[in-house]
Parts: C-alpha cells; structure tokens; sequence
C-alpha cells in the first residue's frame, strides 16, 4: 500500500477561515515592516562595504582573544563569530575611512596580525567590497526583485485575469516582506545571495499560486453556479496533496543542503526554507481568498454562455 | 498524448544519451578524459572561483586622471604653440578648460587660429558624412581670452583608450606571475573584471596592480628653489637621498620607449635594473645625454624620483642602468613592470574576493553530499509515495542530473556554490511537474477511468499548469542573470537550465517510460 500524506479527498473550509489567516498574515507583515525600520537588517559587505576574513585554526578558535587582536587594531565596528565549526571564525569589519584604498590597508592589517599572533592560522577567504561597488550591488538587488513582481504580474495578467495577478502580487510582497522580516529577528547576513534566496522564493511562491489559480479557472468553467467562497475551497482541496507534496520534497533537498551543505550557504538554505514554508501557506491562505475581496465574477469565464443567474456575486 | 511512434522514442533516447556522453567526462579524473575516444565530449563543468579557490578582483581605471593629464599635456601644446608665434599670454587651466589671456589683444586672430590648429578629429568619423567632431572647442571670451576646451567626444574616446590598454597592461603584468588561465575582462565604462583562480595570496596581485609604473625621464633644473618651482617645471622627492629637485615637468624620455629590463648587480654588487631603449628612443636618450653632460637627470618613477644620477658622458648604445635603494625583490617587481608597461591611469580596486582553494574543496565536499543525501531522500519519498509511477520519476530525475551537468559542461556555464545550491533546489522542485500529473491520473482513477485514458487526460489536465508554473520561475531564473553578479548568476544559470531539463524529463521522458511500461503489462488497475 502506498503512502497516503492527504486523505482521498478533503473538504477543508479554508474561506471560512479567511478572517483569521488575513488578521495573522496582516499582524506578521506589521511586524515585518516594524522591525526592518527599528531592528533593521544584518546587512552584508556586498551593501554597505567593507571587508570579512574567514580564517581556520589548528586547535579551537579562542574567539574572545581573535576579537581582542582584532578589535584592538582601531577599525570601528568588528564582528568575530565561529563559522560552521569551532576551528573556523568568520571575522568582519565595517568600511573604513579613506575609500578603497583605506579598507584595503586595514585588511592587510588584520591579517598581518592574525598571521603573526595566532598560532598555526591560515586564511581560508578574504572579500573586501568597497563603498562604491557595495551601493551598485544593493541598487542591483532591488531592481532585480521589483522587475520580477513586475513582470510576473505581467505575465498573470496576460494568462488569467487582472485579479489573480493582483492576487498573485499581493501573496508575493507577503512572502518577500515575511522574508525580510525573518532576516530582521534572526540577524542572519543579508548579502548578495539572499537577493537570489528572494527571488527564487518569488519564484517558487507563484508557482504555488498558479498551481491553484489553474485549479480554480478550470472549476469556474465546470462549476458554473458554485459560489466563489465553495468553489475556492474546492480547488484548494484539489491541489492539496500535489501543494504538500512538492513542498515536502523541496524541503528534503533543502534540509539536506542546509545540514550538510556548508557554512557559506547556510544563510541561503535557511532563507529559502523559510520561503517554502510562507509560500505555501500564502498560496493557500492569501492567494486565494484575496479573490473574493477583488469581486471576481465568473462572468468573465462565461462571455461565450448566456442568461442570467451565472453571475456569482460576492457573498 | 501517449501516442510515441518510434522516430519520437528514437528523438527522446537520442537527447538524453547526448546529454549522458555530455556529463560523463565530470565523473572521470584527467587522465581518464584525456584517453577518450575522439568523438567523446571532453569539456567539463567549469568551477567557480568559490569552488576551486582563486581571487576575483574588480578595477576601475581613474578616468579623472586620464583627462587631468590630457588637460596638462593640452596646455603643454598651447604654451608650445603660442611661444612658436612668440604671442605672450598667462594661461591657466581649470577643469575640461585650457584658458589663455593674451597681453597683447591684437594677437587675437593669430593666437586663435595657432591654438584651433591644435584640435584634430576625434573617434572614426564616417568619411562619407561630414560628421566629424573635434576633440577642442576653441572660443573666445570677452576681447583678450581664448578658451580652449575638451569636448565630451573626446574625453570619452581617451578613457575608452586607457581602458583597452590597461587591460592590456593587465594581461601582462599577470602573465609575467606565472598564473594559469586568468581571466581578464571590460565591464561597463571604466572597469576592469580580473578573475586568477588558483590564487593563494592576493598580496602579490594587489601590489602589481596599483602601481601604475609610469616612468618618465626629466632634466633637473638644480638653480631653482625647491619650494618655488618656476613656471613648467616641478619639485618631486627623491626616494633615492630624501631631497627636492626641481625637474622639467616636460618629461625628455619615456618608459614607452623601452624594449627589455632586467635585473642586474653594479660594480659595487648592489642590485640594479638595466634597461635598454629601441631605436628612435635610443637615438633621443643619446642627443639628450650628449647635450646634457655634466648636468643631472631624474629617473621618476609615479611622481617619485627613484635616482638622479649625473650624465658623465654621452650614452650612444641606447642601453642604461636604473640604481636605487633596491632589494633584490624590488628591483625584480620594478623590471617586471617596466617590461609590462605603464598604466595610462592608476587602478583601484573597487571588490575583491579571494577564496582559499582548501575552502573550495570543502565546498564541493559539502554541495556533493547534501545533493546525495537530498537526492535519496526524494528518491525513497516518491517511491513510498507513488509507487511504479514514483520509480518512473526517479528515473527521470537521475536522466535530468545528467541532462543538466551535460548542459552545463557543454555550455561553459561555471559552477559555483550557489549553483550547487540551485541544481540541489531543482531536483526539489524538478518532481512538482510529475507530482501534478500524477495527482491527476489519481484524480481519474478515482473517477473510475480506464488505466490508458486516465494516465492521458491526467498529462492533459496538468499540461497548462506545468507550463505557466515553470515559466514564472523562468522569469525569475533570467531576471537573476541579467541583474545579478558573480555567484548569483551561477545560481541563475543553473536554475534556468534545470527548469529546462527538468521540464522535458519529468514531461517527456516519464511518460514515455510509463507509456511503454503499461504497453507491457496492461495494468488493469493503477496503483498510485
């Protein structure tokens, strides 16, 4: 017998449930917005400059005494952390004063007095990011975020009618904005690669959200007199098992990466987690009643059907 | 939709055995790709800097320096012009703009037209159209001053220039390190993108390129007062004895003259760089050493004198001797880059990024066993999940592997760790397009259609959905690439190519197995 996840077929109200889930995601978007203006971000070398080395140790990495070397060098701001393992640090410090050319003498600097002080190191990585290509990248990074909403609204629209590609935006600046507001409370590093974490949750979100949307424009063809609110939970209910079981084996190659992939990419893999789980549940949770208060009508799927009472009107 | 004459089998089998040839020379070491048959691909996935350690460096040329020295050699040629027609005048220059106010405005007509003779065509002006611009605008302001100055077509054509020549002088300067394989490129205006792999320490590459090693060959003028240098000329210090000189700001000689350096030791065993001159440099340093004798010279070296030696007698043969506070060391990095050529600009080092290779092995290590481990895990899941159809998946998700290393060896595409990252997602997601079909044929099943027509209408149903979900993530996967750099846009790469490999296993290759599959048995009941 095979594994059943989802049962044959489930009648779950998930509309009636509609005031709650937009109360929650309403509450969580609030607290997103708060917290990036008040906590704000981790933000990474790649957006506001500056440098990090990652050094190895040959016995555990006393972090207190790297952090005393280093802080002692007069650089501001400098953050010392274990890295993946407790013989790997990842040290980092802001953008110095002097442009380019300054922040690249402190550098040397710090590994100079690593290699002199500390026995047996070696210096696994070095990035240096200076003020003006840090200001490119973020500009980049946001460009790249607001063209795909763009032109995947675009695309909705072409495909579906206006409102599920409002639908459909409305459900991604929810993930993105939960997803900024995960980076806000964990402190996680917010560099380049989150950029590309975003956009492919973005992504994945949508496929999520067509996914159902497809589901629905073929019920309203078959279902002409359903009400909308029935007809939302019945394709919902229709997609179920497909929804989590691609969300499941996503999360099982996720996992893995993020247990076994590494320190460097673990700030990804934990974005991207986090963008599965909110992509999910806003397909199902926000995508699809966020239809009913755009008064989609199914006349716009019976233009070819005639008379009267076709018409479902919002309730 | 199952109907697969055997030219679409002979099609399908023939793409995915292409892609499988394409993947394989990845699971073998060198020696073994190297003993290939002729016919067999031998190109194999390009790591990333990130994955093979390296360093990745991003220039910009100072084009601000590039149009102050132009402006100082325009004034240069507007002095030289006006003291030919013995005009005298002050001139000045502030910013884009040569200004010269004449004692004597009578001259106006004459001076104007001496100083308009300086500008020449700028850019490859079409010979047919007249549309040739010059590189000067020459007006006139007020009765007695004549503006002379930069056009906007000409700065331009002058940093172009810098640019493709520093990345030439680039190119050499890190070949003469003894790198393999860099990579050196133009990006946007001004900047230059250097990619070493296999780079330990950058130090030696950062200190290569931001010596500009222009070297320049000055008289001294040893009667001026150094904090009080005349009109053309200069006080630099000497690194050599700590003094100010006053030199020419004309430089006699330039390092473009030169053919070879070397190191060498003098008499008194102190190491030196010889240098020697070609032909027409030759003959220059020999009229101007005969000229000169008894007077002093300045080798100057970015606006530092190195040595200012006394000229004792003429040197004809074109060769001479640069001695200095040298080390051995320093006078080697001085040859190397006096034979590599001046920079037209000096560079900065806008980003830098260096990866140890032991880290890069360790990434691979990492990407190759969350992707195993990733991997059996879907494998099992779909089997326990969907039973034969799950089996047919897996099989197709092992060809799509394949089908994307043979797209990614094949492409040159470079694999970094996002990228792992990104073939680690698709092979998540690459079982969402069989997962929908098989969630319909479940869907049919249930609405107690026969085998063979629920498997069709299930492909049917889920078509229309497969394409709009995998075209968004497509936007997505191309907005990435083209706005995203270095290891974003290896995430891209793989991502958008695995939604294309995966699209066609988990559509194409799937059905075909389960097609033939139930051809076989003719299952009377599907179990899913």
């Amino acid at each position: 017998m095979l594994l059943r996840l989802v049962p044959e077929s489930t009648k779950i109200p998930f509309m009636t449930a509609r005031g709650i889930t937009f109360t929650i995601s309403a509450i969580l978007v609030v607290a997103s917005i708060v917290l990036f203006f008040t906590r704000g971000l981790n933000l990474g070398i790649d957006f506001v400059g500056g440098s990090t080395i990652e050094i190895q140790t040959s016995e555990t990495a006393d972090i207190g005494e790297i952090r005393k070397l280093v802080g002692g060098l007069d650089l501001g701001d400098v953050n010392v952390q274990e890295f993946g393992s407790d013989t790997e640090v990842l040290i980092r410090f802001e953008e110095q004063p002097g442009g380019e050319e300054g922040q690249k003498a402190a550098q040397i600097k710090v590994e100079n007095a690593l290699k002199q002080d500390i026995e047996g190191v070696s210096i696994r990585s070095t990035s240096f990011i200076g003020p003006k290509v840090s200001g490119e990248l973020a500009r980049d990074g946001m460009l790249a975020v607001s063209l795909a909403v763009l032109a995947i609204l675009v695309y909705i629209w072409f495909r579906f009618e206006w409102q599920f590609g409002m639908g459909a935006v409305v459900a991604l600046m929810h993930d993105v904005i939960l997803t900024v507001g995960f980076f806000a409370i964990t402190q996680l590093d917010f560099n380049l690669s989150i950029i590309a974490a975003i956009l492919t949750i973005v992504g994945y979100s949508l496929n999520d959200t067509v996914v159902v949307y497809d589901r629905i424009r073929e019920n309203m063809r078959k279902f002409r007199k359903m009400p909308l609110a029935e007809l939302l939970d019945t394709s919902i209910n229709d997609t179920l098992a497909r929804t989590i079981m691609t969300s499941l084996t996503t999360l099982l190659a996720l996992g893995a990466l993020f247990v076994f992939g590494g320190a460097v990419i673990r700030g990804f893999t934990a974005a991207m987690i986090w963008g599965v789980l909110i992509g999910t549940y806003s397909s199902i949770f926000m995508a699809s009643p966020i239809l009913l208060l755009f008064n989609l009508r199914q006349t716009a799927f019976s233009d070819e059907d005639d008379g009267p009472g076709q018409n479902v009107v919002m309730p | 939709m199952l109907d697969f004459p055997p030219w679409k089998i002979t099609f399908i089998l023939l793409i995915c055995a292409i892609g499988l040839l394409a993947a394989v020379p990845n699971f073998l070491s060198d020696e073994q790709v190297e003993s290939l048959p002729g016919f067999m691909p031998s190109s194999k996935v390009t790591l990333g800097l990130d994955l093979q350690g390296g360093s990745h460096m991003l220039l910009e040329v100072d084009s601000e320096a590039v149009v102050q020295e132009r402006m100082a050699n325009l004034e240069g040629e507007v002095r030289d012009a006006l003291r030919g027609l013995r005009i005298i005048a002050n001139i000045t220059t502030s910013e884009r703009t040569v200004r010269v106010r004449l004692r004597d405005e009578s001259q106006m007509r004459e001076a104007r037209k001496a100083i308009s003779d300086l500008a020449a065509p700028v850019g490859e002006g079409s010979v047919l159209g007249a549309s040739f611009s010059k590189n000067i605008d020459v007006n006139t302001e007020g009765s007695g001053t004549i503006l002379a100055t930069l056009t906007e077509g000409a700065i331009k054509d002058r940093i172009t220039n810098a640019v493709e020549q520093s990345l030439e002088i680039v190119r050499r300067r890190v070949d003469e390190m003894g790198t393999r394989e860099p990579t050196i490129q133009r990006q946007g205006a001004d900047r230059i993108l250097l990619q070493v792999p296999g780079l330990q320490d950058s130090g030696q590459l950062r200190a290569l390129l931001e010596t500009t090693a222009k070297m320049t060959f000055h008289m001294v003028n040893e009667s001026a007062d150094p904090s009080r240098p005349p009109p053309g000329y200069m006080t630099l210090p000497s690194i050599d004895t700590g003094e100010m000189l006053v030199l020419e700001r004309r430089a006699r000689l330039s390092g473009e003259s030169l053919v070879d350096a070397s190191v060498g030791f003098n008499d008194k065993s102190q190491p030196v760089v010889n240098f020697r001159f070609d032909t027409s440099g030759g003959r220059r340093f020999a009229d101007i050493t005969r000229e000169n004798v008894n007077k002093r010279f300045a080798i100057v070296l970015d606006d530092e004198i190195i040595s200012a030696p006394n000229i004792m007698s003429p040197i004809l043969g074109g060769a001479g001797q640069i001695s200095g506070n040298f080390t051995v060391e320093s006078a080697n990095e001085l040859a190397i880059l006096l034979r590599a050529g001046a920079l037209p600009a000096p560079l900065t080092i806008m980003e830098e990024r260096t990866v140890g290779p032991d880290l890069g092995q360790d990434s691979v290590d990492a990407g190759k066993i969350a992707g195993i481990i990733g991997l059996v895990g879907i494998v099992i899941f779909m089997i326990l999940v969907y039973g034969w159809f799950g089996l047919a998946a897996n099989i197709a998700l092992l060809v799509n592997i394949f089908l994307l290393m043979g797209a990614l060896s094949t492409l040159g595409a470079t694999l970094t760790l996002p990228g792992i990252a990104g073939i680690v997602l698709t092979v998540g997601m690459a079982v969402d397009a069989n997962v929908l079909v098989f969630e319909r044929i479940k869907e049919e099943v249930r609405g107690a259609r026969a085998p063979l027509r629920a498997v069709e209408v299930g492909y049917q149903q889920a078509m229309s959905t497969i394409v709009d979900a995998n075209i968004t993530t497509f936007i997505a996967a191309f907005l990435l690439f083209q706005f995203g750099s270095g290891p974003v846009r290896g995430f891209a790469v793989t991502l958008g190519i695995g939604i294309i490999t995966s699209v066609f296993t988990a559509v194409v290759v799937t059905r075909l197995l389960i097609v033939v599959w139930m051809r076989r048995y003719r299952p009377q009941r599907l179990i899913i």
